[in-house]
């Protein structure tokens, strides 16, 4: 029995919160776990804030609203202030701190510093900072087995995208490395 | 049986009601149910059904009315103040003995309110979506797999019932993905329609499709004949689930998206030696009275938790009947509760007692 | 002994209720006698409207549907989506067509739905008493015009069949009258050609009707052609506003 993941990820619209979000939710399906992925919507999604929440666990989930997450990606600094507290103690905060050089300071919590939008950038994968923070999370939490997340990955790019299989691929790889 | 697959609330209802045999959706954008009509829009044309963007919603349930009068599965979707515009062509529907399926993903109100999730429509819904005397069937799903289980639910007995029939939701079971399984059509009865307006071919009287009878004990006996119809439905057709409520001391009545938190809630106060339980009805109308009653005389309490100023407690309280206590909990405007509010009711409530 | 004049039998036996001189038995006939001269009866869908029409559905021998005030046109489009090799007409007076179902009307019209509708503009609100309607004249009297339709407060009237004929959608629009044998004589071809267009899935036909309510204004049946032709003639002139149907029939 895997331990249950209570996750928000937060950041701008446009960083591919949602889509992040969407893979780990795969991760669940496929393992045919109880699962659910909630964005937030509205105005904010057009140029503003997003945020999306994912539970994966063994027994139907109860509100699919994270509130008190057991893992946070920050994406942005609004992000990580908006969400730092509400994380349990004992949970995890991946930082994109090529974006964010605000420092965590709880001690309650394992933050992990990744500065996925450079790592990205430098190895032309952009926009796939995103990725590289899921593989952080993956490499520290082991929510799922590595072909799972590989299979996740297989069904959230789009079949007109092929070709963006192998670069999600690399960024999750560049994360489990980070 | 088909696959097991992820799928935004909005879209695997859209999807069901197109395995249903829905071929005809006339909507209007809203958020937050925009993602059906925009889903619709992309399936009709492939399936050779009709995706519509009406001019208004006053429209789009009337061209459901015209569609449904044709013999044909029809639906709408819209969010609470849609649904106000759509309430005279409810009552039409419902005045002409017409089967229609109307999605209400419910955000905060009243007027434009906001788009946040919210349960503040419960009593026009269940009492008054538009004028004179009817009910529609009124569907309340609580995961993506229970909406996709209940269009289906809502056509067959939308068509058996000929009335309409609400698939009752609010913006987080509309936004959120779950895993679901597509029912299989084939297992469903295909329900005669031999009141249909499509053209009488030379074969049999005309028929009429009409609400409008000026003559008053002519109407009175259509209502009468319609109510008979409503009081087998409410002794055969009430659903609700119970959690835990075999040896409760407190239930909570929550149905949609509440019910979710309440569960949650309702878990922790057990890990902390409070018997708590819930009721969390499926069908708003029918009400699962029976449900209910059956359980007053084993509790102590009852507490409704909803997304509104406290609407569904209504019908709680009618039930209990001043038997045991009925309290309420909610949150509205758009603001979801808590499980750690739920939990403190909850604890209130025990400690009272 | 030949029988040399009947009813059509896309009427039913029903008698009219409507009042003495009014125009709509005359335009009722000439839809059925379209009815049964193109052989459609069978596949006929009518959707009547709110107003002295509202029975219409007892009259005509295909299925009828009642819809609500102004919501024919909405009715229709949802009909016709589903049974598009049915035939679907509305007919509807000027309140329904022209005031709360305006919305309707001209959404219908520009997308072109394969329709036949039949309006009937007598300038005045008939089943409720006499109120000003969309269409009725500046200066005309009515139970909510007391002091004469005043442009100023209450606007001015609409000219439907001008208003539709600049839409896109619209693929017949004719206005005529049936005060006359040689006027009952065109409103007939007209009613037949707006039929004709759907049965060749050419589009949206509408065919206004002029008309007169005797009890509302006030008149006998002949004062009130003349009236008619004195007054709303010279406002809504008779003739094709818009035609792009290939052929007459």
């Amino acid at each position: 029995m895997n331990k249950d993941l209570n996750l928000v990820l937060a950041g701008f619209g446009g960083q591919g919160i949602l889509f992040a979000g969407k893979v780990i939710a795969y991760c669940g399906l496929i393992e045919n776990r109880e699962l659910s992925w909630l964005p937030s919507y509205g105005p904010e999604m057009r140029g503003g804030t997003a945020n999306c929440s994912v539970c994966l666990s063994d027994i139907p989930i109860g509100s699919p609203l994270v509130l008190s997450p057991n893992a946070l990606i920050a994406m942005n600094l609004p992000s990580l202030d908006k969400f730092v507290n509400t994380v349990v103690p004992g949970g995890t905060i991946i930082v994109d701190s090529s974006i964010i050089s605000k420092k965590v300071e709880r001690t309650d919590v394992n933050t992990f510093y990744v500065p996925a939008s450079s790592i990205a950038e430098e190895n032309g994968l952009k926009g796939l900072a995103n990725i590289v923070l899921v593989g952080k999370l993956f490499k520290e939490l082991g929510f799922c087995s590595a072909e799972t997340i590989d299979a996740a990955i297989l069904k959230c790019v789009p079949a007109s995208k092929a070709k963006m299989i192998d670069l999600n691929r690399k960024a999750l790889e560049l994360g489990i490395n980070s | 049986m088909n696959e097991r697959v992820l799928m935004k609330g909005n879209e695997a209802l859209a999807e069901a009601a197109i395995c249903a045999g829905c071929r005809h959706f006339f909507g209007y954008p809203i958020t937050p149910q925009t993602e059906v009509a925009a889903y619709m829009a992309k399936r009709m044309p492939k399936i050779g059904g009709t995706y519509l963007q009406a001019e208004s919603e006053i429209a789009a349930i009337n061209m459901v009315l015209g569609a449904s009068s044709a013999g044909v599965r029809a639906m709408t979707s819209s969010s609470s103040p849609g649904i106000s515009l759509k309430s005279e062509g409810i009552s039409y529907i419902a005045g002409s003995d017409l089967p229609a399926l109307i999605v209400n993903v419910q955000r905060g109100g009243p007027g434009l309110g906001g788009i946040q999730p919210s349960q503040s429509d419960y009593w026009q819904a269940t009492k008054a979506t538009g004028h004179g005397d009817f009910h529609m069937l009124v569907f309340a799903p609580s995961t993506v797999q229970e909406m996709v289980d209940l269009v289906f639910d809502a056509f067959d007995l939308g068509d058996k019932y000929r009335m309409p029939a609400m698939l009752f939701l609010d913006g987080m079971l509309g936004q959120m993905m779950e895993p679901v399984i597509l029912p299989d059509p084939s297992s469903r009865p295909v329900i005669e329609k031999p009141w249909a307006a499509n053209g009488h071919q030379g074969k049999r009287p005309h028929n009429i499709i009409k609400s409008l009878y000026l003559e008053p004990q002519e109407l009175e006996r259509t209502i009468i004949e319609r109510f008979k119809r409503y009081d087998h439905i409410k002794a055969t057709e009430q659903r609700a689930e119970e959690y835990l409520t075999d040896d409760a001391d407190i239930i909570i009545v929550a149905y949609g998206a509440s019910s979710r938190i309440a569960r949650s809630a309702v878990n922790t106060a057990r890990s902390m030696g409070i018997k708590a339980g819930l009721i969390r009805p499926i069908t708003l109308w029918p009400f699962p009275v029976d449900i209910i009653n059956k359980n007053v005389e084993n509790t102590k309490a009852f507490l409704s938790v909803e997304m509104s100023m406290g609407q569904m407690v209504d019908d709680v309280r009618l039930v209990v009947n001043g038997r045991r206590p009925v309290s309420f909990f909610g949150r509205t405007g758009g603001i979801i509760p808590t499980p750690d509010e739920v939990l403190e009711q909850i604890k209130a409530i025990n400690g009272g007692m | 002994m030949a029988i040399v004049f009947s009813k059509p039998h896309a009427l039913t036996d029903k008698p009219f209720h409507y009042c003495p001189g009014c125009p709509h038995g005359i335009v009722h006939r000439l839809v059925a006698e379209t009815i049964d001269e193109l052989g459609i009866e069978g596949r006929t869908v009518g959707v009547a409207p709110v107003g002295c029409s509202v029975m219409a559905y007892d009259y005509f021998s295909c299925d009828m549907i009642e819809a609500a005030h102004g919501r024919a046109p909405a009715v229709a489009t949802g009909l016709k989506r589903a049974l598009p090799n049915n035939i679907v007409f509305t007919y509807q007076g000027d309140g329904d067509l022209a005031a709360i179902g305006m919305c309707e009307t001209i959404h219908a019209a520009t997308r072109g739905e394969n329709i036949t509708v039949i309006f009937i503009n007598n300038a005045i609100y008939g089943m409720t008493g006499g109120q000003m309607a969309p269409t009725s004249l500046p200066g005309q009297v009515t139970q909510t015009s007391p002091y004469g339709r005043d442009v100023k407060t209450a606007g001015y009237p609409i000219r439907v069949c001008e208003l539709l004929s600049t839409l896109d959608g619209v693929t017949f629009a004719q206005r005529v009258a049936v005060d006359s044998v040689k006027n009952v004589n065109i409103a007939k071809r007209a009613i037949k050609k707006a039929f004709t267009n759907q049965v060749e899935g050419k589009g949206y036909s509408i065919i206004e009707v002029v008309s007169t309510c005797p009890t509302n204004w006030g008149m006998s049946p002949m004062e009130a052609f003349q009236w008619m032709r004195d007054n709303m003639l010279p406002y809504y002139p008779l003739g094709v506003y818009k035609d792009k149907s290939e052929g007459e029939n």
